[in-house]
């Protein structure tokens, strides 16, 4: 299968290092726990194992069987064929970390223009080869921003309307961090503001964490709020939807200091929560304090451009016990496909499914909002989500729609106690006029008691 | 290069100049031989601040190795070479001079009575060199 | 010839993908929000499909050729686990669907929680860390968790062989312990006496990783662990090596407390160019609880009539969540295919084939190289890349004459207790005539090294570039490519 030698050349090998038997192979390991008797299945061949995968995925209803209208930070797109043509290319797919810069120009350019792409996209000086997803990039700009101030501001404010997983992701990671106070996202009575979070800053803030388009979906102006941040001498980062970006102004305008996001939106399918893509830049000032691979251009010995892995001198094969992230992989062939979604998108490309995403999100919206027991709650701009006050419990509703084979919104209930029956929901460019159409009667067939 | 007889060295590579309670500090030839070419370097100070000796007050980056300056003698850092911050590239090029990199208000002068002298250090280098 | 970017191949109004008219209403987007700029670039698909084909082909890959790098495992990479992690009902699935909707995931990562727990002898595995590095910050917060739990506030050494991975270090410090080294002794196992002298009540843990990263098999590891234990201290296994150990094994048995996996080193999910890795990560029986949230259990049990009903679980006194929704679900879909095609009577083979393929090339290169630790190995070994009558070569410069012999080179200067160090990991995929040609590729390269030193020296020549210039990149930083609109 996948391992060629034959017995004849098992034993000739053997024979060469000097031993009769394999098991002479394992003679350091304490015989007494030798080969355990595994309680594994027996092993199939390719063809059972692709049904047994297949029965699997078949007990999954997938966004094919369901009219999807779920987002909530993992979003339903069309991804065009020539993206998984390119990935599928096992001189991507099989390469390793391109640490000998010689034989791996193909990955260490392509990462070069990922960082190009998404410097472009958010307007950004400098993005890294990525992290793992937007969570963890949220927490790597909070270290970023511990280690700015070398661990003499200890107060993280973040927006209560930054991804849940998102949030929680930081508390973890800054749980070995006596001295740092997470604050911002405690439960309050009625909405938070922009000026409730603004209170909270000071000369002890490290760190000011907002989204945008936010997890309910709006589109604020953050111009006025980044001043008062930077009064303080505070970092404001901003956690994006990069396919939002298309079509409004990229945080850049409003002097973000450092821009993450999740870059699942470019290409990248759901698969049931990953692997997905970490976006990460910032300023030309915290460069040397970005954590994660960097591609850089430079020249061989005959003059020649060529790429190569840059500024490692920060990472943790480097610094070992002084480095300040462990990270040492990056999303390597996710950040490849993004790369390559972007790059066929383009301009036009970017801007109109970005409009379509926009267009139809206002539809759906305008429907419901007519609906008898629906109310659209106003919060200001949206891109492609936005919140619904439903008659029912969000959770109820879901299963009667999934009746209809449809995917309902998301319970914003789980994460914000004060909005019980609210729906979060999400319209793309995978939803016909058809589809919000059948979506709008069923909401009122479901709830017409 | 050789090593500048009027000044002592720290194991961990540094150099200090004295003159009057004020020490001059940089790292020696060996050490920027021993990093190879300097690509960054930040100070991890301010003037005012106090450092303790075997406190860290620069970071030096190379391509292949990172490295932390020690201060080899405790006191108040009085002034920094922050013209250093463009030109790391004179910690190669003039490591006992243009790339000295802060003066420090010795507290405790007899600290440098732990330092090796030059010849010292120069066999010192050469030993770790077999 | 160089490729230019995508950028430089823009051409203004070109288009890749056309997307459909839409058919509802236009909505204007208040101009305080209006994008002016697009600074993207401009191509048609011919132009993508061709200048990423062509990148591709600058790139070393495990499809093209063998990889002997140490301590990453570049085993083949099945194709079926591509098939099976595009199909529909796995790629197309939202992490937030109703549980209902997704039981085939679950069950499959239900099952993929118990085969590795099984596997590695932990009865708790959380399948959520996105990489290994990120599997070792899981084992160390529980650790951190577990003392504080126990009022037991004073421990705050982390203890790391000196042979150990960078991330071992960095990733301690990073959840706030000091990094106590411990040496290695003239066998390459831990030295027992530097161990004990540095074991108290202020020990947090250990960070072991056997076979260690000299590929040798940790001796005294039953000793080992009963040092730690019994100053109170935990045992954190990395898992980087557990190809070498493979149904052969389990670090559980030993008394390991915490151990990660490395789907894409020993379960055969691609590295694709630097990641996505993942980490899933084993537990003790008295750590299941501090297990990051949530994990896959069975929420309403099965009977011959129906299946269970499967759902997600938050470890009571959980160190949290690692990242958004629950791992790298499409790595889990592929080890999971290949766990099933070895199966439990399998897996031994694949331990089986690393180490003697690791061993029947130590043999082939032994006396040619200097051997670091001359006993018998595991997965890997470790050489030194000097010779005293080739005076000026290095172990970097063998690496890059290895590529004229179209070979990846070796791990190079790393571990860092081997001067010079080329580690050399073979895997299981190879075949005896891969290893014959690298040796043989090898040997030519040690007697070049003696007569025509120049030729290492000005090494690689047959590859799309020759020696970058490192020094450069660093000091010029060039992050991005240059783009016309950003720029005026």
């Amino acid at each position: 299968m996948f391992i060629p030698n034959t017995e004849a050349e098992r034993n000739e090998m053997l024979q060469k290092v000097g031993l009769s038997k394999i098991e002479d192979l394992f003679s350091d390991v304490p015989k007494e726990f030798r080969y355990p008797d595994l309680n594994l299945p027996e092993a199939v061949s390719e063809m059972e194992a692709l049904q047994n995968l297949k029965d699997l995925a078949i007990a999954n209803d997938s966004t094919e069987d369901l009219i999807c209208f779920l987002g909530a930070g993992a979003y339903n797109h069309y991804i065009p064929a020539a993206v998984d043509a390119i990935i599928s290319r096992g001189e991507f797919l099989t390469s390793y970390t391109p640490y000998q810069p010689e034989v791996s120009q193909g990955t260490l350019q392509a990462i070069f223009e990922y960082q190009s792409l998404v410097a472009s996209l958010t307007g950004m000086d400098v993005s890294n080869a990525s992290h793992y997803d937007g969570a963890t990039s949220a927490a790597e700009a909070c270290v970023l921003a511990y280690h700015h101030f070398r661990g003499k501001r200890t107060k993280f404010v973040l927006s209560r309307y930054l991804h849940p997983h998102y949030r929680e992701t930081i508390k973890t990671y800054f749980q070995g961090y006596e001295d740092i106070h997470i604050m911002g996202d405690q439960v309050e009575d009625g909405m938070q503001t922009r000026e409730d979070l603004l209170k909270l800053v000071d000369y002890d803030t490290a760190i000011v964490y907002v989204q945008y388009p936010d997890f309910l979906g709006r589109v604020q102006d953050f111009k006025a709020f980044a001043e008062q941040v930077h009064a303080f001498g505070a970092i404001l980062a901003v956690s994006v939807n990069p396919l939002a970006l298309g079509l409004i102004k990229p945080p850049s305008e409003f002097d973000a200091d450092i821009v993450t996001g999740e870059g699942q939106p470019l290409g990248i399918p759901l698969s049931y929560g990953g692997p997905y893509l970490g976006i990460f830049t910032t300023k030309n000032e915290f460069i040397r304090k970005l954590s994660g691979r960097l591609v850089g251009e430079t020249v061989d010995n005959e003059g020649k451009r060529g790429y190569v892995l840059t500024l490692t001198a920060r990472e943790q094969h480097i610094r070992r016990s002084r480095a300040t992230s462990n990270i040492c992989t990056n999303q390597g062939i996710i950040a490849l496909t993004s790369a390559v979604y972007m790059s066929l998108l383009g301009k036009q490309g970017l801007k109109k499914v970005a409009k379509l995403n926009y267009d139809k999100a206002h539809y759906a919206a305008d429907q419901i909002s007519k609906l008898k027991g629906f109310e659209l709650v106003n919060l200001g701009s949206f891109f492609n989500e936005f919140v619904v006050r439903t008659p029912i419990p969000v959770n109820e509703l879901n299963l009667l729609l999934l009746d209809y084979d449809i995917l309902g919104g998301y319970d914003l209930s789980t994460d914000y106690p004060e909005l019980k029956n609210h729906m979060l929901l999400a319209v793309t460019e995978m939803n016909t006029k058809d589809d919000i159409g059948y979506l709008v009667e069923t909401l009122q067939e479901v709830t017409n008691d | 290069m050789s090593n500048p007889s009027n000044f002592k060295f720290a194991k961990t590579d540094e150099w200090v100049s004295v003159e009057g309670n004020v020490a001059t500090i940089g790292v020696s030839d060996y050490a920027q031989s021993q990093l190879s070419d300097i690509v960054y370097l930040e100070f991890l100070v301010e003037p005012g601040d106090e450092v303790a000796k075997g406190d860290s007050f620069v970071t030096l980056e190379s391509v292949k190795a990172a490295a932390d300056v020690a201060a080899p003698v405790s006191g108040k850092v009085v002034e920094l070479n922050e013209a250093l911050t463009d030109d790391f590239e004179a910690v190669n090029a003039d490591p006992f001079g243009r790339a000295w990199m802060v003066k420090v208000e010795m507290s405790d002068p007899s600290e440098l009575e732990s330092l090796m002298s030059a010849d010292a250090y120069t066999a010192y280098c050469e030993e770790r060199d077999h | 010839m160089t490729e230019p970017t995508i950028f430089e191949i823009s051409s203004p109004g070109r288009a890749g993908v056309k997307f459909p008219t839409s058919d509802v209403p236009e909505m204007d987007v208040p101009n305080e929000f209006l994008r002016a700029e697009l600074p993207m670039p401009e191509v048609s698909e011919i132009d993508v499909i061709r200048h990423f084909t062509r990148l591709s082909q600058l790139n070393y890959s495990i499809d093209t050729g063998f990889y002997p790098l140490g301590s990453c495992t570049m085993k083949y990479n099945p194709r079926i686990n591509e098939v099976t992690a595009r199909l529909a009902g796995f790629a197309k699935v939202h992490p937030l669907q109703p549980v209902e909707t997704v039981q085939g995931s679950l069950a499959l990562m239900h099952d993929l929680q118990n085969w590795l727990g099984e596997i590695s002898g932990f009865p708790g595995v959380t399948l959520q860390p996105a990489a290994g590095a990120q599997g070792e910050y899981v084992g160390v917060l529980i650790i951190r968790a577990y003392h504080k739990d126990r009022k037991d506030n004073k421990r705050t050494k982390m203890l790391i062989p000196d042979s150990a991975h960078g991330t071992n270090p960095a990733t301690s410090s990073m959840s706030g312990f000091d990094v106590v080294g411990v040496a290695t002794d003239k066998n390459g196992n831990v030295d027992l006496e530097s161990l004990r002298a540095v074991c108290d009540d202020t020990v947090a843990g250990l960070m072991l990783t056997n076979p260690n990263t000299l590929g040798l098999f940790e001796q005294d590891v039953v000793e080992v662990i009963n040092i730690v234990h019994e100053a109170g201290g935990l045992v954190y296994g990395d898992g980087a090596n557990l190809n070498a150990l493979l149904g052969v094994l389990r670090p559980g048995d030993l008394g390991i407390d915490i151990m990660h996996f490395n789907l894409h080193k020993t379960f055969s999910t691609p590295h694709g160019g630097g990641g996505p890795g993942s980490g899933p990560v084993g537990v003790a029986e008295h750590l299941v609880d501090y297990l990051p949230c949530p994990t896959v259990g069975i929420l309403e049990e099965g009977s011959e009539d129906y299946p269970p009903l499967y759902g997600f679980i938050e470890p009571a006194k959980s160190i949290g969540r690692m990242k958004a929704f629950y791992g790298h679900f499409g790595m889990l879909v592929r080890a999971y295919t290949y766990i099933s095609m070895y199966g439990k009577d399998g897996l031994k083979k694949i331990a089986e084939g690393s180490v003697l393929n690791a061993n029947y090339l130590m043999m082939l290169l032994k006396d040619t190289y200097k051997l670091a630790y001359d006993r018998l190995c595991m997965h890997e070994f470790v050489l030194e890349g000097h010779w005293p009558d080739a005076p000026g070569i290095h172990a970097l410069d063998i690496a890059k004459r290895l590529m004229d012999y179209n070979f990846h080179p070796p791990t190079n200067y790393f571990p860092l207790i081997v001067p010079e160090a080329l580690m050399i990991e073979p895997t299981e995929t190879e075949s005896k005539q891969s290893l014959d040609l690298f040796a043989e590729a090898m040997i030519k390269i040690a007697e070049e090294a003696k007569t025509q030193p120049e030729l290492l020296k000005s090494a690689p020549h047959n590859t799309p570039i020759g020696r970058l210039d490192e020094v450069k990149a660093a000091k010029d930083l060039v992050l991005c490519c240059w783009i016309p609109e950003r720029n005026t």
